[in-house]
């Protein structure tokens, strides 16, 4: 799976899933309502920052906090098909997996990565461009990336209902984060 | 084979050959929990993964909790899809009036056990590991995933394991114990781990403060907080709870990722400083600090044990009249016993508001949000920047004692100053 997008850099570290999205829009359940409160305790400002191929790059356990799910389905909102960090919280991070946004630790790259770089994320090969520099990402486990190919955990889902998916078995989801 | 506490309860909640750290396999619930927040997110998802009906009807249950009563028509559509949901699906759903706040209440009707496997939508849900449980907080489509098949993968975590060695110094309770855990460890230095709390100081807590340590695990960025079923655990749960568990533990020579051991005496009460749960501080170093607002309540700390520490501060005394208090009882039960023991009367006396079970102001939905400039002292457990309202207030994280203490006096202050530690002993 290739990403390739233009770097949009959330600054700070411990950024918490409060300012992503604040508690009293946690009344909405449409994600195009959803979009307009995206990074509104943060800097509301981000919003009109982003792009058609933005690719957000953030610090150290990004999305720490709550487990709304709000936070990634309005990024997804805004067509962000990528977040490029140097690490993320658990629940933020299977959230992203879930909806099919590809979430990619690299610490490397996401602190080579500035405003308007050029970033073209691979699975396959595991690397992560910035402006032509190659770092390694941290390896994502064949089933996470199974899920995010069929779309999210929703279409795998769906495939497993229809029997299309065989029910992950012992050994056969077995595999090291 | 030696194994510790979660790979004992994720081995039993699996087809998985191998349960150790970092492998990703797919555990079963014996419980699957939401709210008013997460459910109906969660609905939607399970429609479009084409699931007619939930996994099986007993292991469900939804919680009206976070924006009732009724913030707004908004919020009001949210209870009442959760509700018209709950009757279609035949699962238990405790409405308002009729439950309280999801975690504390779970524990209080018997749906917690030892060893057994929780989801819950709310990241909170770690607090079941004060009964053993491994109970983790996921998002939406986790859980839409989990009421369609009863379960989620799940990537191994590994262990850190707490010992709180020796004794309590008074007004220290369980909220200064995890403080100083995520004092120690960072709030990422539990990515990927759950918390395992033992020794002596362990031993010694009762349910109520160990409710208020588990359910901060996830602000050292824990999947739970665990202690090993005990006798205080099979004390609480007689009555409750007829569903069948066994105490298990760590196998002694298991491998743990980090152990450290936190002696109880050097504890002192402790509040965490704006904006991270992480920004501990000795209450002494916090003394002066002008508060406008004490909220006592929620998940972590709106238990009974909470509103007596409360009350002993309040009786007799008045709300400083530059300071509003707001007393939230987590659940009826609570609400119901503090009545009986004249603690509503306390508070009322003192001129404190006490507020219906809700989560409301904790996450800044309703009922009791700062303005810009406001400062906040509270026993719930994020002072994330804006969490409580205005992004340009401030929440300090502190036990019963000294926020009740900060309602008096107008400000930060060791509770020492008001009551006595004989007083501070019995709880």
């Amino acid at each position: 799976m290739v990403v390739e997008g233009t770097a949009l850099v959330i600054p700070g570290d411990h950024v918490d899933t409060d300012v992503l999205y604040p508690g009293p829009y946690l009344n909405i359940v449409d994600p195009q309502q959803m979009k307009r409160y995206l990074f509104e305790g943060l800097d509301p400002g981000l919003r009109d920052r982003l792009r058609e191929d933005t690719i957000l790059v953030v610090g150290e356990n990004f999305g720490a906090g709550s487990s709304r799910e709000h936070v990634p389905l309005a990024m997804q909102a805004w067509g962000i098909r990528c977040v490029l960090g140097r690490s993320f919280a658990r629940i933020f991070y299977r959230n992203c997996i879930n909806l099919g946004l590809l979430a990619v630790s690299c610490r490397e790259g996401a602190e080579a990565a500035r405003d308007g770089s050029w970033l073209r994320i691979d699975t396959g090969s595991g690397l992560v461009e910035v402006d032509g520099r190659r770092f390694r990402m941290r390896a994502l486990p064949d089933f996470l990336l199974e899920i995010v190919r069929a779309g999210g955990l929703e279409a795998w889902a769906r495939g497993r209902l229809a029997g299309q998916s065989s029910r992950v078995e012992a050994g056969q989801a077995s595999q090291r984060r | 084979m030696r194994q510790t506490l979660v790979e004992k309860i994720l081995r039993a909640h699996t087809d998985a050959a191998e349960v150790s750290p970092g492998e990703i396999i797919m555990v079963r619930c014996d419980v699957v929990m939401a709210n008013d927040v997460s459910g109906p997110v969660a609905f939607r998802a399970m429609e479009r993964m084409g699931a007619r009906r939930v996994f099986d009807q007993e292991k469900v249950v939804m919680v009206a909790d976070h924006f009732t009563p009724a913030k707004d028509a908004a919020s009001a559509g949210l209870l009442r899809s959760l509700e018209d949901w709950c009757v279609a699906h035949g699962v238990t759903f405790y409405g308002q009036g009729r439950g309280g706040i999801e975690h504390t209440l779970l524990c209080e009707e018997g749906w917690v056990v030892p060893g057994a496997v929780i989801a819950g939508g709310d990241s909170h849900t770690c607090t079941y590991g004060a009964l053993g449980a491994f109970g983790t907080g996921l998002g939406s489509t986790d859980l839409a995933f989990c009421l369609a098949f009863g379960e989620f993968w799940e990537v191994v975590p590994g262990t850190i394991q707490v010992a709180f060695e020796g004794r309590k110094r008074p007004f220290v309770t369980g909220k200064d114990l995890i403080l100083a855990v995520i004092a120690h460890i960072g709030v990422a230095g539990g990515v990927d781990q759950v918390l395992e709390f033992v020794g002596s100081g362990a031993e010694s807590l009762t349910v109520d403060e160990r409710l208020a340590v588990a359910n901060m695990a996830v602000e050292a960025g824990a999947e739970t907080g665990l202690f090993p079923a005990d006798e205080t655990t099979a004390a609480y749960l007689r009555g409750r709870t007829t569903r069948p568990w066994k105490a298990e533990r760590s196998d002694p020579d298991a491998s743990f990722v980090q152990r450290l051991c936190i002696r109880l005496e050097e504890v002192p009460p402790l509040v965490a400083a704006p904006h991270s749960p992480g920004n501990v501080l000795p209450v002494e170093e916090a003394r002066g600090t002008r508060i406008d607002q004490v909220y006592i309540g929620n998940c972590a700390n709106g238990t009974l044990t909470d509103l007596r520490q409360a009350a002993e501060v309040l009786r007799g005394r008045r709300v400083h009249p530059r300071v509003r208090a707001i007393v939230v009882p987590a659940t009826r039960a609570v609400y119901r016993q503090a009545l009986r023991e004249g603690l509503i009367e306390v508070f009322l006396e003192a001129g404190a508001i006490v507020a219906p079970p809700t989560c409301g102001a904790c996450f800044g939905g309703h009922m009791g949000v700062l303005a810009g400039g406001e400062r906040a002292m509270t026993t719930t457990n994020r002072n994330f920047r804006g969490r409580m309202g205005s992004r340009e207030s401030e929440v300090y994280l502190a036990n019963a004692w000294v926020a009740a203490a900060a309602a008096v006096a107008g400000e930060i202050v060791n509770p020492a100053e008001l009551v006595s530690s004989e007083v501070a002993g019995w709880s």
